[in-house]
C-alpha cells in the first residue's frame, strides 16, 4: 500500500463573492523514502497542498472533494483526535520562516519535550535525552547548551535545523516540508537541503517539497509536481522535467533561471502573471500568457495525459485532442462560449 | 572536521553560561530601571508599601484590632509634632482612640490585599475568558465579547454597591462584616474582568495568525495546549502592565466602597473606611485623621500607576529608545 494517496483532491475556500477552488483534481501518490518536489508560482496552490495533507486548511477554506489516504486511512474524514495524534507523529512539517516557527518565548528544550509529551508518556529526563539526540542528528554544535536557550539566541541556520529536530523527533514517515530554505541564505540553504535530504534517506522517511526554487528540486526529489492555478500541468521523474519540460510554462520556468542568460543580458520572463482564482480564463488556465496559445486552448482546458516519460496537461504535447475537440466538439463548445 | 573542531571551541569560549541574575544584569530592564528616576522612586516606595504591609504586625506599636488595648480617652489625638500631640502616638489617634500609624499599616495591608486577590481573580476570569474567545473567535467570540461589553456598560462602582447593599440587607450587617474582604474581593474581581479579557483577546488575535500556532497544530497539539503553553506566555507583556493599573484601580474602587460605608468594617479598617471615619470629624480640625490615610493612598496608587507607565514603556518594543 502507498505511504501517502492523495485522490481527486479538491480545495474550496467560502469567499464573500462564492467559493473559489484552490486546488482541483490533485493526485499524487507516495511511498515509503520517496521524495516529491512540488513547484509553481506564488499563488498556485502548493502551501495549501501542503496543508490539506494534514487536514490543516485554515477557514474559509475546506476541503470540498477527494481523499487523502494515509496508510489506507482517509484523513479528510478522520476526527480530530485522530487527527491530532497523527500530526506530529507520523506526519510532521517544516515551515518557511524558522524565525516565525519557533515560539519566542519558550526554550528550545520545552519545546522539543513538549512534542514528545504530546504524543507519549514519557519522562522529563527521558523526553530531554531523545531531545538531545534529534539536536545531535541535525549537527548542532554543543546541543546540551542549546536544550536552555531561547530561539532569539541563535542564528536562522540553526533555527532551521532545530525546526527539522523536532519534526523529526517522533519518527515519522513522512516530513511536508513548505520552502525549508526560503528564508535563509543560500550557503545556509544548501546546507540545510543536504542535511534534510540525508536525514531522509537515513530514516526511510518520505519528504514532500513545496518550493519555487527548481534548483532545490533538482537536487534533491526524484518526482516533481508541476502546479499551475490550482491544478497539476506536469508530473513526472524530476530529470525529465529538469532536462526536457513539455509544458510551455515548466518551460518558461526553465528558461527563466539566471544560468540560462548571459551576463548582462535580461533575465527571460514569462509575461504577465497568474490569474486571479476568482477569475480563471475559460480552457486552459495559462492560455494568456501561453506563446503556442491556438483556439482550442481558448476553448477547452487540455487533461493530463501521459508522454513517454511524463504527464502533461497541454494541447501542444497532444495534439490530437485538441483536433478531436475541434471536429467532434466544436459547435458544443461555441454554443457554450 | 576542522569545522566541527572549530565550532566546539566557538562552544566553549561561550560555555561560561551566565545565571540569570547576570543574564538580568545585562538585560533592557535594568539598564532603563537604572536610568529612570522616577521608576527608581516609585519601585523604593512601593516596595516600602509592601514592606510596611507585609511586616505590620511588627512595625506597628499597638494593635488597632485589639479592643482591650483601646482606650477611648486617647480618642482623636493630633499628631506628636504638633502642639496638642503626645509622644506615644506619632500621627495621633482616630475617633475611637486608636494609633493612627498602626491603623494605617492594617489598613494599607488590608487594601493590598484586596486590591492583590481582586485583581488575581480578575485576571483568571479574563484570562479564561478573552483566550477563550480571541482563540475559538466565531460565535464564540461574539458571545463572550457581547457579555463583556454588557458588563462594561455597568460601572464598576453601581455594580459593587447594588450587590453589597443587597447583600447587607439580606444577610444581616453582623455576616457581612465577618464577610466583608472576602465579598469585595469577589465584587471587585468580577466586575473589572473583561478590562482583562479585551486586553487578551486583542494580543491572541495577533498572536494567533503567527506560525509558531501552525506549527502547534502541525505538531498535532490540542487547543488547551496551545492557548495555556504556546499563546498564553506571549500576550503576558499586556497582562502585566494592566495588572500594575489594576492593582491601583482595585484599591481605589475598594477605599470608594468603605467611604460609602460598604467596604471594610470600622473594627478593621482599610485605608479607605479610615479616610471615611475621619471625614465626620474634618469640621472639628481633626484634619489628621482623614488627610494622613489619604496621603498614603494617593501614594500608593500614584506610585503603583507610574510604575505602571514604565512598565508599559520599557515592555512595548515600538518605544524601545535603546
Amino acid at each position: 500500500m502507498a505511504l501517502l494517496s492523495i485522490q481527486n483532491l479538491e480545495v474550496s475556500f467560502g469567499l464573500r463573492d462564492g467559493p473559489v477552488k484552490a486546488l482541483q483534481n490533485i493526485n499524487l501518490e507516495l511511498n515509503r523514502g520517496d521524495r516529491v518536489g512540488i513547484v509553481g508560482e506564488s499563488g498556485a496552490g502548493k502551501s495549501v497542498l501542503g496543508f490539506s495533507i494534514l487536514n490543516l486548511i485554515a477557514k474559509p477554506g475546506f476541503i470540498s472533494n477527494g481523499k487523502v489516504l494515509f496508510e489506507g486511512e482517509d484523513l479528510v474524514h478522520a476526527s480530530q483526535k485522530r487527527l491530532r495524534q497523527i500530526r506530529g507523529d507520523r506526519i510532521s512539517m517544516i515551515f518557511q520562516d524558522p524565525m516565525m516557527t519557533l515560539n519566542p518565548v519558550l526554550t528550545i528544550g520545552d519545546q522539543m519535550v513538549e512534542c514528545l509529551h504530546a504524543h507519549k508518556k514519557i519522562s522529563k529526563k527521558d523526553a530531554r535525552e531523545v531531545a538531545l539526540q534529534k539536536l545531535q542528528l541535525v549537527q548542532i554544535p554543543s546541543p546540551e547548551k542549546r536544550l536552555d536557550q531561547y530561539p532569539h539566541e541563535l542564528s536562522g541556520g540553526m533555527r532551521q535545523r532545530i525546526v527539522i529536530a523536532i519534526a523529526l523527533i517522533m519518527d515519522p514517515d513522512l516530513i511536508v516540508a513548505d520552502e525549508p530554505t526560503t528564508a535563509l541564505d543560500v550557503t545556509i540553504q544548501a546546507e540545510i537541503m543536504e542535511l534534510l535530504l540525508n536525514l531522509c534517506e537515513q530514516h526511510n522517511v518520505a519528504l514532500i517539497l513545496v518550493t519555487h526554487d527548481l534548483g532545490v528540486v533538482a537536487q534533491v526529489t526524484e518526482r516533481t509536481v508541476v502546479m499551475y492555478a490550482g491544478r497539476v500541468i506536469e508530473q513526472g521523474p524530476t530529470d525529465e522535467i529538469i532536462k526536457a519540460p513539455q509544458h510551455p510554462y515548466t518551460q518558461g520556468l526553465m528558461n527563466a533561471l539566471p544560468q540560462n542568460c548571459l551576463p548582462g543580458q535580461l533575465l527571460n520572463q514569462i509575461p504577465g502573471s497568474m490569474p486571479n482564482l476568482q477569475n480563471i480564463p475559460q480552457g486552459c488556465a495559462f492560455n494568456p500568457r501561453c506563446e503556442f496559445v491556438k483556439e482550442s486552448c481558448l476553448k477547452e482546458r487540455p487533461d493530463l495525459q501521459s508522454t513517454a516519460t511524463h504527464d502533461v496537461a497541454c494541447f501542444k504535447v497532444h495534439p490530437e485532442r485538441s483536433e478531436l475537440l475541434s471536429t467532434g466538439n466544436g459547435s458544443d463548445v461555441k454554443e457554450r462560449a | 572536521m576542522s569545522h566541527a573542531s572549530e565550532s566546539v571551541a566557538i562552544a566553549q569560549s561561550v560555555d561560561a553560561a551566565p545565571s540569570r541574575w547576570e543574564k538580568f544584569k545585562e538585560s533592557h530592564y535594568w539598564h532603563s530601571f537604572k536610568k529612570d528616576r522616577v521608576a527608581q522612586i516609585s519601585f523604593t516606595v512601593f516596595v516600602l508599601f509592601v514592606l510596611a504591609a507585609l511586616f505590620s504586625p511588627l512595625l506597628a506599636p499597638t494593635d488597632p484590632y485589639d479592643l482591650a488595648s483601646i482606650d477611648i480617652m486617647d480618642s482623636e489625638i493630633p499628631p506628636s509634632w504638633s502642639e496638642e500631640g503626645e509622644d506615644r502616638f506619632w500621627l495621633g489617634t482616630d475617633a475611637q482612640g486608636r494609633d493612627l500609624w498602626s491603623t494605617i499599616l492594617y489598613g494599607t495591608r488590608l487594601s493590598l490585599i484586596i486590591g492583590v486577590c481582586a485583581v488575581l481573580l480578575q485576571a483568571f476570569i479574563g484570562i479564561v475568558l478573552g483566550l477563550t474567545a480571541g482563540y475559538a473567535g466565531g460565535r464564540v467570540d461574539s458571545f463572550i465579547m457581547r457579555c463583556a461589553d454588557i458588563q462594561l456598560s455597568f460601572s464598576t462602582m453601581m455594580v459593587a454597591i447594588i450587590f453589597l447593599a443587597v447583600f447587607q440587607a439580606a444577610f444581616g450587617s453582623e455576616l457581612y462584616q465577618r464577610l466583608a474582604l472576602i465579598m469585595l474581593i469577589m465584587v471587585i474581581g468580577i466586575a473589572e474582568w473583561p478590562q482583562y479579557a479585551r486586553t487578551i483577546r486583542a494580543s491572541v488575535l495577533a498572536e494567533k495568525k503567527k506560525e509558531y500556532v501552525d506549527a502547534a497544530r502541525v505538531m498535532g497539539f490540542g487547543s488547551g495546549r496551545i492557548m495555556f503553553r504556546h499563546i498564553l506566555p506571549n500576550t503576558l507583556s499586556p497582562i502585566l502592565v494592566i495588572s500594575t493599573v489594576q492593582v491601583a484601580n482595585a484599591i481605589i474602587t475598594e477605599a470608594s466602597l468603605s467611604f460609602l460605608g460598604l467596604g471594610m468594617p470600622v473594627s478593621q479598617p482599610s485605608l479607605g473606611s479610615l479616610i471615611a471615619s475621619g471625614f465626620e470629624f474634618i469640621f472639628s480640625g481633626s484634619w489628621w485623621i482623614t488627610v494622613i490615610p489619604g496621603i498614603a493612598l494617593i501614594t500608593l496608587v500614584l506610585v503603583m500607576n507610574l510604575l505602571g507607565d514604565w512598565l508599559r514603556d520599557v515592555l512595548n518594543p515600538k518605544l524601545y529608545k535603546g
